[in-house]
């Protein structure tokens, strides 16, 4: 048996601005029922000082990308002559709630889409714009802008109804055992977050703080970027991101934090 | 009948012999009695010294889930247990069963089988993301797994 995890900052407290309180641990949703009692932001799992930088929006390095975003909002790109703003005004209205509830179905395309891909939609189908690349730079920084809309919303992502099959998919993927390492996602992140994988802390693996700026690569990071990097780390071969397997495993992880705090965008090592 | 297992037997022994060419048994053709491998995989005698540079990343990576204190690896990990008496708790045997395929062991283990090439879910070479073109190699060879064991039969209690 393994030894039970032991948290660092069991105790800590997400608090932004001073204001703002992160619900960082809470009672795990009932489709995780045998699986997890507590679901846990990966807040708690970082150092003292990667948790400050996400207290404060003067220190938090997520926050410039934001301000970029807004420009781009505003900005016409495509043959429509149209910006983001043009069809939705403010974000501050517009997008507030949209965070905590994606991925969803959209009832005209008839399937599951993330805000990635819904963005891309308008980009290309509304704007007459090219696409963003899925995972690049434009998506994960008009991402964060979307993110912070939320912020301090409760994660509620719908999980049954037309989306279920897709969950299911996402399911069945998250506790598969990918490449020579022969490990899943609840390998690390549902039986040893916790626990240290040689200099690394495990946390959960959820996804309420994305998009993250890592210390790491000093940029903000999308989810399917991360999903792409933690299946490479089992050595296999990551789904595209963007496809229709990362689009599930989003819907299934996103589900699993359902009851935590929007906290996009985060800081993470 | 017996003609046509003489014939089976005679398939098989070649078999293994086209394996053990050089001596060394062919990851498909590890025999594991409850869990244990009792041959040698190479006929040569493990060199326990080699056991600090296999054991980390570069390698085995073993430090990245256990504590080993006989070796100076900062950071060890701790999803499964300190290896420290794992020479007195298991046989040579075992132990070589265990870093060959630890779920013939511990079943489900978390633990990678470290003498295996095939049954894997989208393998990719290494950290490269990419598809293997052939097949693909054990996680270590087998002569550095016998060095694994052989040190780990120093770590006594
Ligand atoms: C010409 C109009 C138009 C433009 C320009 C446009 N959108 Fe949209 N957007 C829509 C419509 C209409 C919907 C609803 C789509 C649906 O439900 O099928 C939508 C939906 C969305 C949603 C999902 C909101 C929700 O409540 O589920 C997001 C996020 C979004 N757009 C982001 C953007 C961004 C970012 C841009 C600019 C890069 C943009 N849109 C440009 C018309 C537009
Ligand atoms: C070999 C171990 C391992 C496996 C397998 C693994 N991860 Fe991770 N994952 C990590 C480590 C280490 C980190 C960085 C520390 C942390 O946040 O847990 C991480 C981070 C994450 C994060 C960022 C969490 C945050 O709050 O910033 C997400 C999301 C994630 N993993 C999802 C997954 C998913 C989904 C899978 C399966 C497809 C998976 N991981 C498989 C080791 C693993
Ligand atoms: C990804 C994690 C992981 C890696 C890497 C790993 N192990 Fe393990 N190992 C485990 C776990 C977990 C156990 C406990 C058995 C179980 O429950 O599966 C274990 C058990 C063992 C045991 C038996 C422990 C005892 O003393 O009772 C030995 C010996 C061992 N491992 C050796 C190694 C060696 C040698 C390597 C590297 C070549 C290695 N392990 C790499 C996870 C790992």
């Amino acid at each position: 048996g393994l030894a039970l995890p032991v948290l660092a900052d069991e105790e800590a407290d997400l608090v932004v601005n001073g204001d703002l309180k992160m619900v960082t641990h809470a009672p795990a949703p009932a489709h995780l029922d045998g699986a997890l009692s507590e679901v846990i932001s990966g807040w708690v799992f970082r150092s003292d000082e990667t948790q400050a930088l996400q207290m404060d929006d003067f220190d938090n390095p997520g926050m410039v990308f934001v301000d970029k975003a807004m420009e781009v909002w505003n900005t016409v790109d495509g043959s429509e002559g149209k910006s983001c703003a043009s069809c939705h005004n403010d974000p501050a209205e517009s997008m507030k709630g949209v965070r905590a509830v994606y991925p969803k179905w959209n009832e005209t395309a008839n399937e599951v889409r993330t805000i990635a891909a819904q963005v891309n939609d308008c980009r290309e189908n509304r704007m007459g714009a090219k696409p963003w690349k899925y995972e690049g730079d434009d998506m994960a920084e008009m991402e964060a802008l979307i993110a912070l809309q939320s912020r301090g919303m409760t994660v509620n992502v719908a999980i049954d109804g037309p989306v279920q099959s897709t969950w299911e998919q996402g399911k069945e993927i998250y506790y598969t055992r990918y490449g020579q390492l022969e490990l899943s996602c609840a390998n690390c992140h549902e039986n040893n977050y916790g626990n240290m994988i040689r200099a690394d802390h495990l946390s959960q693996g959820q996804i309420n703080g994305f998009p993250a700026y890592r210390l790491k690569n000093t940029k903000l990071n999308t989810v399917h970027d991360r999903f792409k990097g933690c299946i490479r780390d089992t050595r296999a071969v990551p789904f595209k991101p963007g496809g229709p397997e990362f689009t599930a495993l989003e819907l299934y992880v996103a589900s699993r934090g359902n009851g935590l705090s929007v906290e996009g965008p985060s800081v993470r090592n | 009948m017996k003609k046509l297992m003489i014939t089976a037997v005679a398939i098989s022994a070649l078999g293994a012999g086209v394996a053990m060419a050089d001596g060394v048994v062919a990851p498909g053709d590890v025999k594991f009695e409850d869990g244990a491998v009792a041959m040698s995989l190479t006929g040569v005698p493990g060199d326990p010294s080699k056991a600090s540079e296999l054991m980390d990343r570069k390698f085995g990576n073993c430090i990245a889930c256990h504590q080993i204190s006989a070796l100076d690896l900062p950071f060890p990990g701790e999803i499964g247990p300190p290896l420290d008496g794992a020479g007195s708790r298991w046989t040579e045997a075992q132990l070589r069963g265990i870093v060959s395929n630890a779920k013939m062991t511990f079943e489900d283990s978390m633990m990678p089988a470290f003498y295996k090439t095939e049954g894997y879910i989208r393998p990719g070479v290494a950290f490269t993301s990419k598809a293997p073109e052939g097949p693909l190699d054990p996680l270590l060879t087998a002569q550095q797994v016998e060095d694994v064991v052989a040190f780990l039969m120093t770590l006594k209690e």
